[in-house]
């Protein structure tokens, strides 16, 4: 049996840190970051983690310091949000051409432009191309549940590349919730040693972690890196197994709520999954088969079973927390409906850009999309698949 | 106590309306419920308008959105009434509790439509006369989940020892004031309506 506590997302994803207990981590301990580094930082004091704790003076100098820490062969945790992540935004692409396995929690926050600190997913969508795994978290359980995975996916020979667990800001971070924690043996026996194949500090085996890559070899070493995350999907679902059994909780590449014999969902990530789980229990109650499709693993990118999954529906809202700015759609938007297109799933499928900035995502308006999906339904035709909901029109 | 009972906060920035709701929270949290307690955050300055929410169910809560149809409210600071519509989607069967001197003529007026439970606590007296200072939140929560039945006098007096010695484990003179606040309050709060 697990230990009741009630924590925010923060406290929660802090506590898997401490529990994971890294040799080194680097972060810049003040906004943009998050309270993680902070509370961290009171476990290095406190002397309950060997941690090597580097308080930097950038962000690009936490993801550089992580890449140190782990080309040297040490295991490195950090955690940052928005305006911080565009700031690592040079040394992100350099963790996962390395190929080191850093673990790094992301609290979802706008990107400046003009000055805003609340939730979205812009932070996490500029990077969605970079070449690290992404985990999306509904609540401080599944950010803290990820967080305990993560370096299991991450360190596997097969795959050794970086990865981040995304959760909300304010929404899910800040907010304080009920949320079962492992024990500290059961997660260090579960998490288990680094141990590194080739790094600096070994020497028996000099290498060099880096140097000049030219025409004759980058394509061959972004292909590798291509094929890690083909092979992260085994073994994410391989991890997700022994989760299972020391947790009794389930993970996949995304959760199905009532999704079997539904006629309309959603799809979304993040907190949003919970109150549309709260309105499908609500529509359900009025005989309406809506259900819902929460994407948990969005890189790598579950194309073949998202559209399986999603293939036997009428309509599908894609619901995407940052506008792609390109006339066209959201970045998830985009991703479902290329993996239904090649999969030849043929479904009407629209998208809702939403809750830009922090505006709140309340159940009025998961009820507006279902019902326009229901219109869809009725009528056999999709007007404008580029929408917006929560957006004042005058 | 109902399934699902919903709290909105009105406080000004530093009076202590976050904590109270974190505090609320966690004592819900230690008899056995399900709880939320979060802020919404805006620019955070010392006397701007601030809003808080708890949610307490007996059941696992998924819906992650502010609160627009409150159970109950509470009220921290009285000069709130007349530029926060703090009764906003407010439920009739619920109840508002406002820390205020002010006389029921005043509240009436000030509430307009509002037509359910009004509560009264001074929540800066006893304040001032069991901690030396204005910290109204420990009284408020006391008076807040005496209106609500969250739980009964016994077990809040109880859980809170616990809370308060760990709370102030560096400042343990205060925790004697901090429950002579909350049993002060439990009794004090006063029903207009």
């Amino acid at each position: 049996m697990g230990i009741r506590e009630r924590l925010s997302g923060n406290e929660a994803s802090a506590m898997a840190m401490k529990q994971i207990n890294p040799d080194v981590v680097p972060a810049f301990p003040i906004t943009p970051s998050t309270e993680i580094p902070q509370y961290f930082s009171t476990f290095v004091s406190n002397g309950s983690v060997d941690t090597e704790f580097v308080a930097v003076e950038s962000e690009h100098s936490a993801m550089s310091a992580c890449i140190g820490a782990e080309a040297a062969g040490a295991r490195a945790m950090t955690a940052t949000s928005a305006n911080g992540l565009s700031l690592m935004w040079e040394m992100i692409y350099i963790a996962s051409s390395l190929r080191l396995p850093i673990v790094m929690s992301l609290v979802n926050r706008a990107v400046s432009g003009p000055l805003n600190i609340h939730n979205d997913h812009s932070d996490a969508m500029g990077v969605r191309d970079a070449g690290w795994i992404m985990l999306f978290s509904e609540n401080n359980q599944e950010a803290y549940d990820n967080l305990i995975m993560a370096h299991r996916i991450a360190e596997n020979k097969d795959v050794m590349l970086p990865l981040m667990v995304c959760q909300d800001g304010f929404i899910t971070s800040h907010s304080i919730e009920n949320i079962e924690l492992i024990e500290d043996e059961k997660v260090k026996e579960f998490v288990g040693t680094y141990k590194p194949e080739h790094y600096l500090l070994n020497n028996k085996e000099p290498i060099a972690v880096g140097p000049l890559d030219v025409q004759s070899y980058l394509f061959e070493h972004k292909y590798q890196q291509a094929e890690a995350m083909r092979n992260a999907k085994k073994v994410i679902l391989q991890v997700a197994e022994d989760f299972e059994k020391m947790t009794g909780r389930k993970y996949s590449f995304f959760e199905e709520y009532k999704l079997d014999d539904a006629e309309i969902a959603i799809v979304c990530m993040n907190s949003t999954a919970g109150t549309t789980k709260f309105v499908v229990d609500e529509l359900r109650n009025k005989g309406i088969k809506a259900g819902l499709l929460k994407i948990r693993v969005f890189r790598p990118f579950p194309a073949e079973e998202v559209a399986k999954a999603l293939s036997h529906l009428k309509a599908i809202a894609v619901m995407d927390k940052a506008d792609s700015l390109n006339a066209a759609g959201g970045a998830l938007f985009s991703d479902i409906t290329s993996a239904m297109y090649v999969n030849n799933a043929n479904v009407p499928t629209v998208n809702y850009v939403y809750g830009i900035g922090g505006r709140d995502t309340t159940s009025k308006d998961i009820n507006i999309i279902f019902s326009d999906l229901q219109e869809i339904v009725n009528s056999g035709k999709v007007e404008n698949p580029y929408r917006y909901v929560g957006l004042r029109k005058e | 106590m109902k399934d699902l009972i919903e709290i909105r906060w009105h406080g000004r920035g530093g009076q202590g309306a976050k904590t109270a709701s974190l505090l609320l929270a966690d004592a819900a949290f230690n008899t056995g419920k399900y709880i939320q307690g979060f802020p919404e955050y805006g620019p955070e300055r010392m006397g701007a308008p601030l809003t808080a929410y708890n949610r307490i169910s007996n059941t696992p809560i998924r819906i992650h959105s502010n609160i627009y149809e409150p159970d109950y409210v509470v009220v921290v600071d009285d000069s709130l009434l007349e530029c926060v519509d703090v009764t906003a989607g407010l439920k009739e069967d619920g109840a508002i509790v406002i820390n205020t001197t002010k006389d029921a003529e005043y509240l009436f007026k000030v509430l307009k439509d509002y037509k359910g439970s009004i509560y009264t606590i001074d929540a800066r007296k006893i304040s001032l006369e069991t901690l030396g200072n204005y910290f109204p939140n420990t009284p408020m929560l006391a008076a807040i989940i005496k209106v609500s039945g969250i739980m009964n006098d016994e077990e809040l007096i109880k859980d809170m020892q616990g809370s308060f010695k760990h709370k102030f484990a560096k400042k343990p003179e205060v925790i004697d004031g901090n429950m002579k606040a909350l049993e002060r309050a439990l009794k004090e709060v006063n029903k207009i309506r």
